[in-house]
């Protein structure tokens, strides 16, 4: 992905909610992309599968391999998701017609993609309920989407996903509407699939705890653009921009300790700016930012390396280092 | 009225809230325990938390102590006295020191009612205040939870989720509540300003020696507000105890499973995971025995059997396990 950009229409004027983007996928790799809501990570998302909303402006390059995407017609894109790229969202309840059974939409996405009889789609898809964990794969064939739980509903969903064998799986929030000890098992299993399947990863989600231990990479970002790209181990251990630090300390952690000092949570001061009113030829983050100094409130900062990372702040800028 | 001046100030005692089965499917008059017999005490300037995943029963639980739905069984003693015995006139003008702040303002604000007359509206029914002095006491509560005074103009469309939920705190605060159920408060915002607004709780909670009954499925924020953590599942308290001790040690395996799926960013702290098969049952038809069993890396015969009792502990907590402490989240 090349500097993409997602304008959406905003009160008679388009805003770039995406703002540049360049990311590099490998294969087998997973890849995080972490942000607070109105980030422009679901957008980026979408836009990645020709899902951007009515509307919207999608520019820059796209690129899945050597095939560039953006600027494709509907009918090409349709080819390219479920086939290269699937995706995977929150509410599996509203990827599935709720009067028809978990099998036959399994076995029609087999079919969408793949010119096989109605009984090696069905063989398929029985295949790929059995390896996203249904304890019983022919009978969960014959279940209706709401008679399932919603692991199993999320786990149907990953299954249909992968009905006709994607290189690419987006993963939008995938356990945010699960319970804890379910959303556990929901991640590990795509775990087990990368390793097993050589699935490529995007991960969009909210929550740090979850890329800590199920991605490679990640990206964070903040008002539509990227301020921090790192691997996952550098980017805990020694996080760079001053608001990855920010959204890690403020990051509820268990705690034995108690009473008034465990009370206090590291706060980022001030919200998110709202696409309208981003600050402009600034740093957005500035108003919010504790390590703020001169050149933050008077020009913009690109990517600078901050060791083996790379943060778009300029207390890495080579220019401002002596 | 003769009052135990060392009574807690919230108890519940053997709470529970049957529903009835859609008809048709068991027949009429079937029903199941949403919330099964559970009993806890919260004292002045005490912070009890409730963790449970969906289907525990624990935000039925938080409506039922202030009142919204009317248990089954049991009883509920605020400041020794018995609360649902209260109606009518007594329960309208005791209900101003027992309030509760959901998890959506978006849903528990009116749309179309301005920030101000959400927070004035308490204490008018109230009868607290009126005219000048209403204004005067809005713009200072507006002001404890952090917001300008202009905010009472606008309506909840117009301000941010975090500001949302801090014009439903103050609504909450208004009439100076000496106890408050905070159900999921922030699981609806962005963990930045999650942050603010728990900040904005444990400040008020201070200032106002406020008790708060702290509803939450994040073991994590709980572990961090709460001096006491009860777990349920499935309807009833499992473990009981010190947030610190039930953090440092958990008895219950269905605790110990919560904590090792607790995300930890940092490797060093990181706990191996406890995996459980299966996802929490439903309370229509809870499995037999200890609820738990069905998903317990640890159960035996006798768990499938016979259900195991709220027992206290040495250590002063209380659990509901016939092995307690056997399964160990490892050591952080």
């Amino acid at each position: 992905m090349r500097d993409l950009r997602v304008e959406v229409p905003i009160g008679g004027r388009r805003v770039a909610a995406v703002d540049g983007v360049d990311f590099d996928l490998a294969a087998g790799e997973s890849l995080a992309v972490v942000g607070e809501s109105g980030c422009g990570k679901t957008l980026l998302a979408r836009a990645l599968l020709g899902l951007a909303p009515e509307g919207a402006r999608v520019s820059g390059s796209i690129s899945i391999g050597g095939r560039e995407l953006v600027g494709s017609s509907a009918e090409e894109w349709r080819r390219v998701r479920g086939k290269e790229i699937a995706l995977v969202f929150q509410e599996p309840a509203s990827a599935f017609d709720p009067v028809a059974t978990v099998g036959a939409q399994i076995v029609e996405a087999v079919r969408a993609h793949r010119k096989v009889a109605r009984s090696e789609a069905r063989r398929i898809a029985i295949e790929r309920l059995r390896e996203v964990g249904f304890p019983d794969p022919a009978r969960g064939m014959a279940e209706y989407p709401h008679r399932l739980s919603g692991g199993l509903k999320q786990r149907a969903f990953l299954a249909m996903a992968l009905a006709s064998d994607p290189a690419i799986l987006v993963a939008d929030e995938p356990t945010t509407a699960l319970d804890a000890t379910v959303a556990a098992q929901v991640l590990e299993l795509l775990d087990r699939l990368r390793l097993g399947r050589r699935l490529t990863l995007l991960l969009i989600t909210h929550d740090l705890g979850t890329v800590a231990t199920h991605a490679d990479r990640v990206i964070v970002m903040y008002a539509g653009r990227v301020v921090e790209e790192a691997r996952a181990v550098d980017l805990f251990r020694e996080p760079r921009h001053p608001y990855t630090r920010a959204l890690l300390a403020s990051l509820p952690r268990l705690s034995a300790r108690t009473r008034n000092a465990a009370r206090r949570f590291d706060a980022i001061p001030g919200v998110v700016p709202d696409l309208a009113s981003r600050p402009a030829g600034t740093c957005s983050f500035a108003p919010r930012c504790p390590e703020r100094f001169d050149p933050c409130d008077s020009d913009e900062p690109t990517l600078y390396p901050a060791g083996e990372s790379i943060a778009r702040c300029f207390l890495y800028d080579p220019r401002l280092r002596s | 009225m003769s009052r135990e001046p060392a009574a807690p100030l919230l108890s519940a005692r053997d709470l529970t809230k049957r529903y009835a089965l859609s008809a048709g499917v068991f027949g009429r008059g079937a029903t199941f325990a949403a919330v099964d017999g559970v009993s806890f005490d919260v004292e002045r300037g005490e912070t009890l938390g409730l963790v449970g995943e969906s289907g525990s029963g624990k935000s039925t639980t938080g409506r039922l102590v202030v009142r919204l739905e009317e248990p089954t069984g049991g009883n509920v003693f605020f400041e020794g006295q018995d609360w649902l015995a209260l109606s009518g006139r007594e329960l309208a003008r005791r209900r101003r020191d027992v309030q509760i702040v959901f998890q959506d303002p978006q849903t528990s604000l009116n749309p179309r009612m301005t920030c101000g007359a959400q927070v004035s509206e308490p204490l008018s029914v109230q009868g607290l205040a009126r005219g000048r002095d209403l204004k005067e006491r809005v713009g200072s509560l507006l002001a404890e939870v952090g917001l300008s005074a202009d905010i009472a103009r606008r309506f909840p469309a117009e301000l941010s989720g975090g500001q949302r939920q801090r014009v439903a705190i103050a609504r909450a605060l208004a009439t100076r509540p000496k106890f408050v159920v905070c159900d999921e408060p922030v699981s609806s915002l962005d963990v930045s300003v999650a942050a603010q607004v728990l900040n904005l709780l444990a400040e008020l909670r201070e200032k106002s020696h406020l008790s708060y009954l702290f509803i939450s499925h994040d073991l994590a924020v709980v572990s961090r507000v709460a001096d006491r953590i009860a777990v349920m599942y499935l309807g009833r308290i499992v473990e009981e105890g010190s947030a610190a001790a039930i953090v440092a040690r958990p008895l219950h395996p269905y605790t110990a499973a919560l904590l090792s799926a607790s995300p930890e960013t940092d490797p060093a702290r990181r706990r191996p995971r406890i995996a459980l098969s299966g996802e929490p049952p439903s309370p229509a038809s809870p499995p037999s025995g200890c609820a738990f069993h069905p998903r317990c890396p640890i159960a035996r015969p006798r768990c499938r059997e016979e259900t195991p009792k709220l027992f206290p502990t040495p250590d002063g907590r209380r659990v509901a396990c016939f092995f307690p402490g056997e399964l160990a989240p490892g050591a952080p």
